[in-house]
């Protein structure tokens, strides 16, 4: 067998004598160059056992656990929140109905940014992007005739973490469960809002003791609950690219293993308890290369940086989304391909949750009919596709190998020049990460309009559709939602409330763990805006200099 | 006002297209703004950009104080018919009613006839082209015209 390069100036310049080369970016997403072909040349250093070991063993890039989708599935995990608090528990339960094995939380953006919907602030936004959950009455009305103990849940919420966590622990106490026994998963992730989605309410530092406060907490009190789900996710809808989302995202994860270290707190007691949660675009081979970077990257800083003993620290585990941003307004059935495509890249990469998108989302939040078609691809995919019948089965490709060490190499690569701005909460006040962002969703949306990339349906293969039917939000939600806040602070014992709240804001101030002083607001029935306003008293609000 | 500095206003007016890009309410996807944002201004544009969390009033206040031709509204979060509404009104309400709004964001088709009643010019949903988007900006001031001063 003659060497590659000797194959590609002859067979190949040949062949591409007789049939140029398509007019096409040979490179991933990413802007990795893509060669036309791989062989066991590229692979010659390559040493399996230290890149790859065997699933559930250092350094995990071919799977979290040993048995992975042989023994049990990844949970199959759809976002849901709309409306009120009674919309969506029927939506969860119609879920839990159709096979979904787990259930996640989207909020409003009132309640996001910490304020109860009666708040001008709050005027037109309730229950549009999610549903509103003000107190622990809302809470409790959410999770109607779920049982904590047996189904898991995760919330995305990132600045009102604390008390939205408080609210829900508050809610299963009160249904007799066991906190030690209520599993589940909070976002958590302010680093990220500062990099990517913006809904942060208070500075950095601040923002990143709450976070640390969790760590400390969680692991005493609700030790199977994930406290923070660090997140890729929005990086990548922002805008960056695969490396940029892999990058940022692990020096995120090790920004608050640092702020943990430094509060005094044991690695090994808070790090098996982080997970993760990346995009799935659709790059397919890269994204399935991202995954299995991620691991091994987060492997080795757990073990090799911050000295974890426990195999349980160095493990990454990790939810995925398939990517709403790849999500078109045009023959918007077509997303019904992209998200299919995008969900295999995510259990080839070996996720352990997956969210698959409707395909309606670039029009408004999804049916019933779209969500549902979402969870059935993910079924089809590990029912029917057979890739679930072996663990990580293109490890060894030669391709993905490559594609999997080079983004390893520039997600270090980032780590170095982010350590060198002084660190994660550093680099967001300097703006690197906005910049990084910036250009890389310009450069990608150059290419577009350009037609560099085609994107079927908006810039090829264009069509006049019919539209497909939407999801509305009842305008009377809000309605519904005031009349039982007003309820709330009507009803509850009001000294035990103002206790509650002077309790957190002692916390906050003298910088003790506020998690404490979070449930008894809650219990004691504190509104969300009521226990954000003290927390606003005490830190300030986070203004971001205006870039373009 | 010396002539040079009055030349400079009649010229800008009729060179450089000014522009307010917004990002009303809660929501922070600051993508497209900031995509749309650049290309308008790589096209020769001049362009201002609010930053998150503005108010209705706060958004009519720029374009006022800014002189703006045109002011470009970003909404993904569901949100959209409040916040055009309201900031259609305020623009009528200071005198500025010559000012174009257009939009962008997650917008259901059934909401743009009822936008295009407020007098909402074009919203361009994901998958748009910033190309359209560039020219349908010069497109509608030119068909408007100069502002009155």
């Amino acid at each position: 067998m003659k060497p590659k390069d000797a194959w590609l100036a002859t067979e190949y310049a040949e062949a591409a004598r007789r049939v140029p080369e398509r007019d096409a970016p040979f490179e991933t997403l990413s802007q990795i160059p893509v060669e036309p072909l791989y062989t066991h040349e590229d692979l010659a250093d390559f040493d399996p056992g230290a890149k790859l070991g065997y699933p559930g063993s250092f350094p995990f890039t071919r799977g979290a656990q040993a048995s992975m989708y042989r023994g049990r599935l990844w949970t199959m995990r759809m976002f849901a929140g709309f409306g009120t608090a009674e919309q969506t528990n029927e939506r969860f339960h119609k879920l839990l109905e159709a096979g979904q094995t787990g259930l996640s939380t989207a909020f409003d953006l009132p309640t996001l940014m910490g304020y109860d919907s009666d708040h001008p602030m709050a005027l037109g936004e309730v229950g549009k992007c999610g549903v509103a959950v003000a107190s622990l009455a809302d809470m409790e009305v959410l999770f109607e005739g779920i049982d904590p103990e047996a189904i898991t849940t995760s919330m995305t919420i990132n600045s009102p973490a604390n008390a939205i966590w408080a609210m829900y622990l508050a809610m299963a106490e009160r249904k007799g469960a066991d906190l030690a026994k209520v599993g589940g998963t909070l976002q958590n992730d302010i680093l990220k809002e500062f990099i990517a989605q913006k809904e942060y309410i208070f500075p950095p530092a601040p923002s990143v003791k709450l976070v640390i406060d969790t760590f400390e907490w969680g692991p005493q009190v609700a030790p199977r609950f994930n406290f923070i789900s660090v997140s890729g996710y929005h990086i990548r809808e922002a805008g960056s690219n695969a490396v940029q989302e892999l990058a940022f995202t692990l020096a995120d994860g090790r920004q608050y293993v640092k702020r943990a270290i430094e509060r005094g707190l044991d690695v090994d007691e808070f790090a098996p308890r982080i997970s993760f949660f990346f995009n799935v675009h659709n790059d397919f081979f890269e994204e399935i290369a991202k995954f299995r970077a991620a691991r091994r990257i987060w492997a080795h800083q757990m073990r090799d940086v911050f000295g974890a003993k426990d195999p349980r620290s160095w493990l990454l585990r990790t939810h995925a989304q398939t990517a709403g941003v790849s999500l078109t307004a045009q023959q918007p059935l077509v997303n019904v391909a992209r998200v299919a495509i995008q969900a295999l890249a995510g259990v080839l990469g070996g996720t352990n949750s997956l969210h698959t998108d409707a395909f309606d989302e670039a029009l408004a939040l999804p049916t019933e009919e779209a969500a549902t078609l979402a969870l059935r691809t993910q079924q089809v995919i590990a029912h029917e596709s057979g890739v679930t019948a072996t663990i990580d089965p293109l490890a060894g490709s030669y391709y993905l190998e490559t594609l999997t060490d080079e983004m390893e190499r520039q997600t270090l690569d980032y780590f170095d020049r982010i350590d060198a701005l002084g660190g994660v909460e550093a680099a967001i006040e300097e703006g690197f990460f906005a910049r990084e962002i910036g250009d890389a969703s310009w450069l990608q949306q150059r290419e577009i309009d350009g037609r560099r990339r085609l994107v079927v349906g908006v810039n090829a293969f264009e069509q006049a559709d019919a539209g497909v039917p939407i999801q509305l939000v009842d305008p009377a939600v809000v309605e519904v939602q005031n009349r039982r806040l007003a309820a709330v602070r009507a009803e509850r014992e009001p000294r035990e409330a103002a206790a509650a709240l002077e309790a957190l804001r002692d916390a906050a101030k003298s910088g003790a763990n506020t998690m404490p002083a979070f449930l008894r607001c809650a219990h004691a029935m504190c509104t969300l805006g009521e226990q954000m306003d003290v927390l606003r008293g005490v830190y300030g609000v986070y203004q971001e200099p205006v870039l373009i | 006002m010396t002539a040079e500095d009055a030349r400079r206003v009649t010229d800008g007016a009729a060179q450089a297209i000014r522009v307010l890009i917004a990002k009303p309410g809660l929501d922070g996807h600051d993508r497209g703004a900031k995509v749309i944002a650049r290309a308008l201004r790589d096209a020769g544009m001049e362009v201002i950009y609010t930053g998150l969390r503005q108010t209705a009033e706060m958004i009519v206040s720029a374009a006022v104080q800014e002189d703006v031709d045109v002011v470009g509204l970003s909404v993904l979060s569901g949100a959209h018919m409040h916040y055009f509404r309201e900031v259609v009104a305020g623009l009528k309400a200071r005198g500025a009613d010559d000012v174009l709004v257009f939009g962008g964001g997650i917008v259901p088709d059934q909401d743009r006839a009822p936008l295009e009643e407020l007098g909402v010019g074009a919203i361009f949903t994901p998958g748009s082209s910033t190309d359209d988007v560039v020219a349908y900006v010069r497109d509608a001031v030119t068909r408007r015209g100069p502002r009155d001063a």
